[in-house]
Parts: C-alpha cells; structure tokens; sequence
C-alpha cells in the first residue's frame, strides 16, 4: 500500500532545453509573431501562383518525350563542363593545400592565420552563381569563368575542411619532430601532412563530384558548359532537348555520385 | 655532462611547477625520475629540450647553455637531444623507415627528405640500430601496424638517429604490457652503456627504476628531495616522495603565499 502511494508521489519531467522560462516562452511568441507577420506582407497572389501551374504543364508537354537528336552539341556541352570541373579541381587544390595550413591556429603565426582565415572566409562569402555572374562579366563568356569561378568555391570549402582537420591532428607527432631538431617545413610534411592525407584525398574526390555538378548551374550565367547549352535550349522554346539535358544531367551526377561515393568508402 | 641550476618553471601567474631545482648528470649514466603525478617530473624533461620555455635558471648540456638560445641555435641544439616518448609519437602513416629517418630531419637538407633521398650512410646507420633493437624485418610496414614494445623501439631508434648526446626519456614504458615495459627499460640501460650515453628517464614503476638504474631521483612539487642509489630509496624515502597529494600540497603553497601577501 504505502509502496504504490511511494510511486504515484513521486513524478519525473525532462528538464527542458533552455531553462529560463521568460527566454523559451519568448522565443516561442516572437517565432509565430514573426511567422505570421512574413506570411502576410508577402504578396502571395493565388491567381498567378494558378496561371504558373497551367504554363509549367505546357512546358513539361512540350518536353515529353525528351529529344536526343542533338546529341553532338549536348556531348560538346558535356565534355566542356567535365573540363571545367577537372581543371578547376586541380587548381582549387593545388591553392587550397597551403591556404588550410595558413588556415589553422595551431600551426600557422597569428597574422598568417588570420590572413588564411580571410581567403577562406572571402570565398566562402558567396554562391558560386554570384561569382560565375562576376566573372563572366570580367573575363567574358565561356568556360575560364566557370573555371575561375569553381577554383574559388574549391577553395573556400577544402581550404576550410582541410584546416579544420589540421587543427585536430594528434600533436604529440608534431613535438616528436620537433623535439629533434627538425625545421619547419619539415614538421608540416612528416608530422602534419601524412595525418591529414586521408581526409585530402576524400576532399578531393568529394570537390570534383560537386565541381561537375556546380559546373553546369555556373553555365546558366553563360560560364560555359552544359550550363549554357540547356540555357540556350531554353532560350529557343526547345523544351524537349532542355529536358533530354537534365535527364543527361542526373544521370552523369548520380553516376559520378556513386563512384566518388564508394572511392571515398574504401579511403576511410 | 647535463647540468641544470635553479631552475624555475612557473604557467602563468600560477604556483611554479618547478622550484629551483638543481641536477647533474654525468656521461653515459642511467637516472631514473620518480615523484607522485603533478611532481613536475614531465615539465623538468621539457625544460631541457625547451618543448616546454624555463621560466628561470640555467641549463647546460656538454658546455652549451641550452635557456637562452634562439630559435635556428634551438633547432640545432635540440639535434642534440633525443627524446623517447610514453604515446611513442610516431608518424601513424609512414613505414618504420621514414620514422626512423625522421631523426636525421634536422640535419638534412630539406628537399633530400621531401624526396625521400635519405643519404646511404643514414640508411646503413638506421638498419644497424634496428637491427640492434630487432625490428629491421618492419622496415617497411607502417608504423600503427606494430605492437606497443615494437613501436616504442622505433622510437628508440628515432631518439638514436640523432645521434645525440643525451636521450630522455618521458614515461617510456607506462603504455606497455609488463613484458614489453622490461624489454625496453632493459634496452636503454644497454644503450646507455654501449653508446655511453647519458639517459634520463620519467617512470612511475619504481621497481623497474629500482632494477635498471644506478640512480634514482625523487622529486616532489617541483624539488628534488632524494638521489641515491636503489638501496637508499627505503620506506621512508618512499613515503617523502610519494606520500600526500600534490593538489593539497600547491594549495597550502598557494595559501601560504597568500598569508604572506596580505600579513
């Protein structure tokens, strides 16, 4: 009897994630306050929202069943993007390697992490279609935008991600080799570099598979590719082609998808 | 002959981990580094090769002062220096002979170990020291493929590539079975002596310190309080230097210091 009067006394709640009451209940009212208050300044029109919904079914009959004739131009627009990605990659890296040194905090002096940081933080600061736009309007049309453009993004995300990892490598390889008298230079390529090797290489692999897919949105701004070759399908009401492009598309990102992915698999 | 006077070594602001503390080492000798965890035992080994910075004193090593010299004479001097280490600290992903040459990094031109062009006689040298500690077949395995014992004689043959004229030695044989922990305290003592090189070694075993070493010294809050021989270490010896905890103790210090600063 007392037993069971024991149990029902006692009772038992998760704590919850923010403590304060006023700050959670605050932040309940001012998300839906806010929620509200965007849905209704918005100009949300239901009548065009419906027209839009008729043309994209003309679109997409008009592009039923995809057409391959032009296979030549839409082989051309591929191989053009797949050098885009390829080039890009390698630059990107080749850049990216000793920006992510400058970049990490425990093996670079104050002013060139700083310095490191801020590449990486500059290029990182916009999407590669806003870049594409700036370079295309810099260097002209064509694929050495789309080049300039993915080598930065390259930059921005394996420069991060490869310093991030310098930054949490086992330290006491670094102290073994300078304990023995070793130059710095040296510290970097037999205590740092093999730590980091594996993750590199995933990078690596990872950056190309999302170059060949960045390299075809760039196209759209007119930085070369396939890109530009489903712009231009689009721009002559070829909707049948447009859609043999994407269809092409998917395909060569969910092959290369699946290659990157299991290459990266057997890295660990 | 390693000679250390006064030395201090303070973090911060902070009670001194090392508190004038005196030691000399002679050629080709075998010194054992006892003291409860917090004694300052790790920190007096990185003092002499600066992977940690002396706040104050003098450290000298065959004649050359090691506490003021500046950065490239540093790098030279820590050549000098060989360390062995309790983690081992080898380079996980290279094979044993790229950690073994490791030790001739200081020395070589920086493009010759970038390409792997290690002189034939570094060659020569790095097969008859492993073969001397008996992991020449490992050659080209790598590293994070050895047993514990095997991987501390890389390390062991690292400190020797240097060819240098102390080795120290950090807890060498706490991440190793018994077995392995023998060999290996077995193996610098041998060194030692063929080399006649001088060996300070941070244990926590004492029986080992007591069966491999001529010398033990006792250090407790950053002072030495015992050197002898394994018969002087008797119980009471023992109880000095282990007895207590060093976070009590830095507490009365710490107290103390305070009374003296308001009294």
């Amino acid at each position: 009897m007392s037993h069971a009067e024991h149990i029902t006394t006692r009772t038992w709640r998760k704590p919850p994630f923010i403590a304060n009451p006023w700050l959670r209940w605050g932040l309940v009212v001012g998300f839906v306050v806010y929620a509200i208050w965007a849905v209704s300044t918005l100009p949300f029109d239901i009548e065009r929202i419906s027209q839009g919904f008729t043309r994209a079914a003309r679109i997409f009959s008009g592009a039923v069943p995809p057409n391959f004739s032009r296979y030549e131009l839409l082989i051309d627009g591929f191989l053009e993007s797949l050098q885009i990605a390829i080039l890009a990659t390698l630059l990107g890296l080749a850049l990216s390697v000793p920006i992510a040194f400058m970049a990490a905090r425990n093996v670079a002096a104050k002013p060139i992490y700083l310095l490191g940081r801020a590449i990486i933080i500059v290029a990182r600061s916009f999407h590669p279609v806003i870049v594409a736009i700036l370079f295309v309007k810099a260097v002209g049309f064509g694929p050495v935008a789309g080049i300039l453009t993915l080598t930065l993004y390259s930059i921005g995300f394996v420069a991060k991600m490869l310093a991030e990892r310098i930054e949490e490598i086992d330290w006491g390889q670094v102290e073994a080799l300078r304990a023995s008298g070793t130059p710095y230079i040296g510290v970097l390529q037999f205590a740092v570099l093999p730590q980091v090797m594996p993750r590199q290489i995933g990078l690596a692999i990872y950056q190309l598979d999302s170059n060949l897919r960045a390299s075809a949105v760039v196209g759209i701004v007119g930085a070369g590719g396939i890109g530009a070759t489903l712009m231009n399908a689009f721009g002559r009401y070829d909707y049948d082609f447009a859609l043999a492009i994407t269809l092409v598309i998917i395909g060569v990102i969910l092959i290369s998808e699946a290659v990157s992915g299991r290459i990266r698999r057997n890295i660990g | 002959m390693l000679r250390i006077r006064n030395l201090v070594k303070r973090y911060g602001n902070g009670e001194p981990v090392l508190r004038g503390l005196d030691l000399d080492v002679p050629g080709e000798s075998v010194v054992s580094i006892i003291g409860a965890s917090g004694a300052g035992k790790s920190t007096l080994l990185r003092c002499i090769n600066r992977l940690v910075e002396p706040s104050e004193g003098s450290i000298e090593l065959n004649g050359l002062e090691l506490t003021r010299l500046k950065r490239e004479e540093l790098r030279k001097a820590r050549r000098r220096i060989g360390m062995i280490f309790q983690g081992f600290n080898l380079v996980d992903r290279l094979t044993v002979m790229e950690n073994v040459q490791c030790g001739r990094l200081g020395y070589l031109p920086y493009w010759r170990a970038a390409l792997r062009k290690y002189p034939a006689e570094d060659i020569e040298r790095a097969y008859h020291l492993m073969e001397r500690v008996g992991i020449a077949h490992y050659a080209n395995q790598r590293a994070d493929a050895l047993s514990g014992g095997e991987r501390q004689r890389v390390g062991v043959v690292r400190a020797l590539m240097q060819q240098p004229e102390i080795l120290l030695a950090d807890e060498p044989t706490a991440s190793l079975d018994p077995v392995s922990s023998r060999q290996i305290m077995e193996l610098l003592q041998s060194l030692s002596q063929e080399l006649s090189l001088p060996v300070l070694i941070n244990i926590h075993n004492v029986a080992e310190a007591r069966e491999y070493t001529q010398r033990i010294v006792g250090m407790r809050f950053g002072k030495l309080i015992f050197d002898g021989g394994p018969d002087d270490l008797d119980q009471s010896a023992m109880d000095a230097v282990y007895s207590g905890t060093p976070a009590a103790e830095r507490q009365e210090a710490a107290a103390g210091s305070w009374r003296m600063a308001t009294s």
